[in-house]
C-alpha cells in the first residue's frame, strides 16, 4: 500500500498543496512564453504578407480544426469531472474520467494525422517542400510553414499531456490521491487544460479569419 | 539498480535533537549519496564544480583567440579556427557559466536558508535540473567541438541558417540548458513564496532573495521565448524550411526580435544575482544596514520589469524604425535609473559604517569601478546616433564585457569568498585573496579598456586580422587577458587550498546580521537545529547582539 508523504521542506499538508499548484501555474506561465513566440512569427508575418494568409487561410479545412476543437473541449470536460471525483475520493471514476480525457486527445491526434494526410498529397508541406496550387505565393508558403511548427509543436504538447494523464489514471487506480492530497492530480488536468486552451487560440489564427 | 531510499527527518526530530547534528557535508556519504541527494546545499556544490569547469573552458577559449590577435594577421591559428574559438568562448560563457552561476550555486545554497527553509520547494525538481544542466551542456559542448560551430553565440540569421558547420545540436543543446533554467527558477519564485519562516515578511527578505527572485521571473518567462527561437533556427538549418530565411519569404529581423526577447532580459539574469551579492556584503562589512532597503529591492523588481522592454536596442541598425529605435533606446536608460538606485545606496551605506576591509569588500570596491564604467557606457549606446557609430565594434565588446566580467565575475567571486566559510567551514587566506582581487581588477581594466579605445577607433569585433595602428593595443588586451586568467586561478585556488587548510571558520566569521550566519559552517542538512522565528530584518545592526538573538529564536 502507498503511503503519501509529507515534504520534510513543508509544514502542513495544505502547505504543500498550495506549493504544488503554484509550481504548476509558474511552469504554465512559462509555456505560455513559449507559445507566444509562435504568435509573434505569425503576427509578424501576417502584418509582412497579409492577403496571402487570407487566401491560405481560406484554403485550410476548416472541418478538420472545428472538428477537433470540439474534441478538445470535451476533454477538458471530461478532465474537469475526473478533478470533482477525486475530490470526492472517488479514485476509480476519477481514472476513468482521465482515460475517456486520453482517449479523446487521442481522437484529437488522429483528426490532426488524417489532416496533415490532407495537406502532404496537396503538397501544402512547409518551407522549400511547398507545392501547394491553391496558395501558391510567398505568403501562402510563410502560412503553412508556420501552420506545420506551430501545430507539430502542439501536436507534441498534446501527447505530453496524454501521458501525463495516463500516468495520473494509473497512480489514481493505486489510491495515491486522497480528498486532502490531490494537488499532483490537479496537476495533471491544469496542464491539459492549458493544451486546450492553446487550441483555442491556434484555431482562429489557422482556420477561421 | 534502486538505492535505498533517504529518510528524511522530520521538524520534531530537530527539537529533540541534543547533540549537534551533522553537518550537510558528513550527514551521508559515498558517492552515490552526492548523485541522489535532494539536499539544495549539496546540489548547489555540485554545480559550483560544474560552472567552474565551464569558466575554466570558456576562459581557456578565450585566451586562445587573444593570443592569435596580438599579431595584425596569422599568428597560431587560421581565421576558421578564430571564428570558432570566439563562438565556443560566448556559448560555454554565456549559457554554461554566467546564467547558471550565481543562481544555481549561491541561490541554490543561500536562498533557502535565508529564509529559514528545510530545502526549496521542490528538492526533485532541483536535481533534475541539475542532471538537465549536465545534458545540455554535454550536448552544446559535443556539438561544438565536433561540428566546429562558427556562427557567433547569437546565432544570427541568415548565417546561421547556412553555415557549413554543425548548428542543431548546439542549439538543442542551449535548448535543453533552458529547460534546467526554467526548473530553478520556478523552484526558487515557489520557495520564497511557500517557504519563508514564521515571521519573515516580504519587507524583512534579505535582498539577495529579491534579487534572485527577480532574476527567478525573467527565468521562467524569457527561456521559453530564446528556446523555441533557436530551436526554429537549428530546424531551419537541417531542413531549409526558411523561417528566417529571406530567399523563402523569410525574415531575419524577426529572428533578432525573439532572440533579444529573452537574450536581452538573460543579461539581467546575469547582472541582478550579482547586485544582490554586493547587497549583502556591503551591509555585512560596514556594519550598517543599506541606505534604503526599498530602494534596493524595488530596483531589482524595476530592472526585471524593465528588461523585457528593451530588446530593440540591440537592433538599432536591422532596420527598425528611427520612431522605435528611440522608444527603445528611452527604455533602456531606465535601467540605468535602476542601477544609479543601487550604485548610490550601496555607496551611501558605507557612509559611517564599521567598515571591515576584507576580499569581498574589495571585490565590491572593483565592482562598483567597473559597474559604472559598464552601466555609463551602456548608457551612451543606448542612444541611436551614437550607438551607429559603435554598433558592431570593440567598443559594444567591451561595454558588456565590462558589465559581464567586470559586474558579474567580480560579484561572483566576492560571493565565492564571501559564502566560503559558510558552505565549507573554513576560512580562506585574507592575504591571498586581498591580492587576487587586486590582481583580478588590474587584469580585466588592461583587458577591456584598451577595446573601448579599439572600438571607438572603428576596429568591428569578430574580425581576424586588423590594421597594424591597433595592434598596441590588442597587445596590451592580451596581455591583461593573461593577468585576468592567471588571477582568477590564484582567486580559486586560494579557497581550493583553504577547503583543506583554512582554519574553522565559525558561525559567523563576519559578524553580519543576515539569517544564513544563524546556523552553524557548514550548515547540518537542514539548515537549522531549530527553525527561526523572525521578528527582526536581516540588516539590523542597531541592535545589540544579544536583542538580536532574542528576536530570531524566542525562548
Amino acid at each position: 500500500m502507498y503511503e503519501p508523504s509529507l515534504g520534510e521542506q513543508f509544514d502542513s499538508w495544505e502547505r504543500q498543496s498550495d506549493t504544488l499548484r503554484f509550481g504548476m501555474w509558474l511552469f504554465l506561465a512559462s509555456e505560455l512564453l513559449l507559445f507566444s513566440g509562435f504568435f509573434v512569427l505569425y503576427a509578424g508575418y501576417r502584418a509582412e504578407y497579409g492577403p496571402d494568409f487570407v487566401q491560405a487561410l481560406h484554403s485550410n479545412t476548416l472541418a478538420y480544426g472545428t472538428a477537433n476543437m470540439y474534441v478538445l473541449l470535451t476533454s477538458s470536460f471530461t478532465v474537469a469531472l475526473a478533478v470533482w471525483e477525486i475530490r470526492r475520493g472517488a479514485s476509480r471514476r476519477a481514472a476513468l474520467w482521465l482515460g475517456v480525457s486520453a482517449l479523446l486527445g487521442v481522437g484529437f491526434l488522429g483528426i490532426k494525422a488524417a489532416e496533415y494526410a490532407v495537406h502532404i498529397r496537396e503538397g501544402a508541406l512547409p518551407g522549400p517542400y511547398y507545392h501547394f496550387h491553391e496558395a501558391a505565393t510567398l505568403g501562402g508558403n510563410r502560412f503553412y510553414t508556420l501552420y506545420w511548427v506551430t501545430t507539430g509543436a502542439h501536436a507534441i504538447h498534446v501527447t505530453g499531456g496524454i501521458a501525463v494523464l495516463l500516468w495520473t489514471a494509473l497512480h489514481a487506480l493505486r489510491g495515491r490521491y486522497t480528498p486532502r492530497d490531490h494537488a499532483r492530480f490537479e496537476n495533471a488536468t491544469l496542464y491539459w487544460h492549458f493544451v486546450d486552451v492553446m487550441w483555442i487560440f491556434i484555431w482562429p489564427i489557422f482556420y477561421l479569419a | 539498480m534502486t538505492l535505498p531510499a533517504f529518510k528524511q527527518p522530520t521538524a520534531e526530530a530537530y527539537d529533540q535533537a541534543a547533540e549537534p547534528m551533522p553537518s550537510y557535508l558528513l550527514a551521508q556519504t559515498g558517492f552515490s549519496s552526492w548523485l541522489n541527494t535532494r539536499d539544495h546545499k549539496r546540489i548547489g556544490v555540485m554545480f559550483y564544480v560544474a560552472v567552474l569547469v565551464s569558466l575554466m573552458l570558456g576562459g581557456v577559449f578565450a585566451l586562445l583567440f587573444r593570443l592569435e590577435l596580438l599579431t595584425p594577421s596569422r599568428t597560431i591559428m587560421d581565421a576558421v579556427t578564430y571564428n570558432r574559438l570566439f563562438t565556443w568562448h560566448g556559448i560555454v560563457m554565456v549559457w554554461l557559466f554566467l546564467i547558471p552561476s550565481i543562481p544555481n550555486i549561491f541561490g541554490n545554497f543561500i536562498l533557502p536558508i535565508q529564509i529559514g527553509a528545510r530545502d526549496l520547494a521542490f528538492p526533485k525538481l532541483n536535481l533534475a535540473s541539475f542532471y538537465v544542466y549536465l545534458l545540455g551542456a554535454a550536448i552544446v559542448l559535443t556539438g561544438l567541438m565536433l561540428g566546429g560551430t562558427d556562427t557567433g553565440w547569437t546565432f544570427y540569421t541568415p548565417y546561421s541558417e547556412s553555415t557549413p558547420t554543425t548548428l542543431f545540436p548546439v542549439v538543442f543543446g542551449v535548448f535543453v540548458l533552458g529547460i534546467s533554467s526554467i526548473f530553478t527558477g520556478l523552484n526558487f519564485i515557489a520557495t520564497v513564496h511557500m517557504l519563508r519562516a514564521q515571521g519573515l515578511h516580504w519587507n524583512r527578505l534579505p535582498l539577495f532573495v529579491w534579487s534572485i527572485y527577480a532574476t527567478s521571473i525573467i527565468l521562467v518567462l524569457a527561456t521559453p521565448v530564446l528556446g523555441l527561437s533557436v530551436i526554429l533556427v537549428g530546424i531551419d538549418h537541417v531542413f531549409h524550411l526558411g523561417l528566417f530565411d529571406p530567399n523563402v519569404g523569410g525574415d531575419p529581423v524577426l529572428f533578432q526580435h525573439l532572440f533579444w526577447f529573452y537574450s536581452h532580459p538573460a543579461v539581467y539574469i546575469m547582472i541582478l544575482p550579482a547586485m544582490g551579492v554586493i547587497s549583502e556584503i556591503v551591509p555585512s562589512f560596514a556594519h550598517r544596514s543599506p541606505a534604503s532597503y526599498n530602494a534596493i529591492a524595488l530596483s531589482s523588481l524595476g530592472i526585471a520589469f524593465i528588461g523585457f522592454l528593451t530588446w530593440g536596442h540591440h537592433m538599432f541598425v536591422a532596420g527598425i524604425s528611427t520612431l522605435d529605435a528611440g522608444i527603445f533606446g528611452i527604455l533602456s536608460m531606465f535601467v540605468a535609473i535602476f542601477s544609479a538606485v543601487k550604485v548610490f545606496t550601496w555607496t551611501a551605506t558605507l557612509y559611517q559604517g564599521e567598515i571591515v576591509f576584507s576580499t569581498p569588500l574589495l571585490y565590491f570596491f572593483g565592482f562598483l569601478f567597473l559597474f559604472i564604467f559598464g552601466g555609463m557606457t551602456g548608457v551612451a549606446v543606448a542612444t541611436q546616433s551614437l550607438d551607429v557609430h559603435w554598433h558592431d565594434t570593440y567598443f559594444v565588446v567591451a561595454h558588456f564585457h565590462f558589465v559581464m566580467v567586470g559586474g558579474s565575475v567580480t560579484s561572483f567571486l566576492a560571493a565565492a569568498h564571501y559564502w566560503f566559510p559558510k558552505m565549507f567551514g573554513r576560512m580562506y587566506s585574507e592575504r591571498v585573496g586581498l591580492l587576487s582581487a587586486t590582481a583580478v581588477f588590474i587584469g580585466f581594466v588592461l583587458t577591456f579598456l584598451p577595446q573601448f579605445l579599439l572600438g571607438n577607433a572603428g576596429m568591428p569585433r569578430r574580425y581576424y586580422s586588423y590594421p597594424p595602428e591597433y595592434q598596441w593595443l590588442h597587445v596590451l588586451a592580451t596581455g591583461g587577458a593573461f593577468l585576468l586568467g592567471g588571477s582568477v586561478i590564484l582567486a580559486l585556488g586560494n579557497l581550493l587550498v583553504s577547503l583543506r587548510y583554512g582554519p574553522p571558520a565559525g558561525r559567523n566569521p563576519w559578524d553580519s546580521r543576515s539569517f544564513e550566519w544563524l546556523t552553524e559552517s557548514p550548515p547540518p542538512a537542514h539548515n537549522f537545529e531549530q527553525p527561526p522565528q523572525l521578528d527582526r530584518g536581516a540588516y539590523d545592526y542597531q541592535l545589540t547582539d544579544e536583542e538580536a538573538y532574542v528576536r530570531t529564536f524566542p525562548r
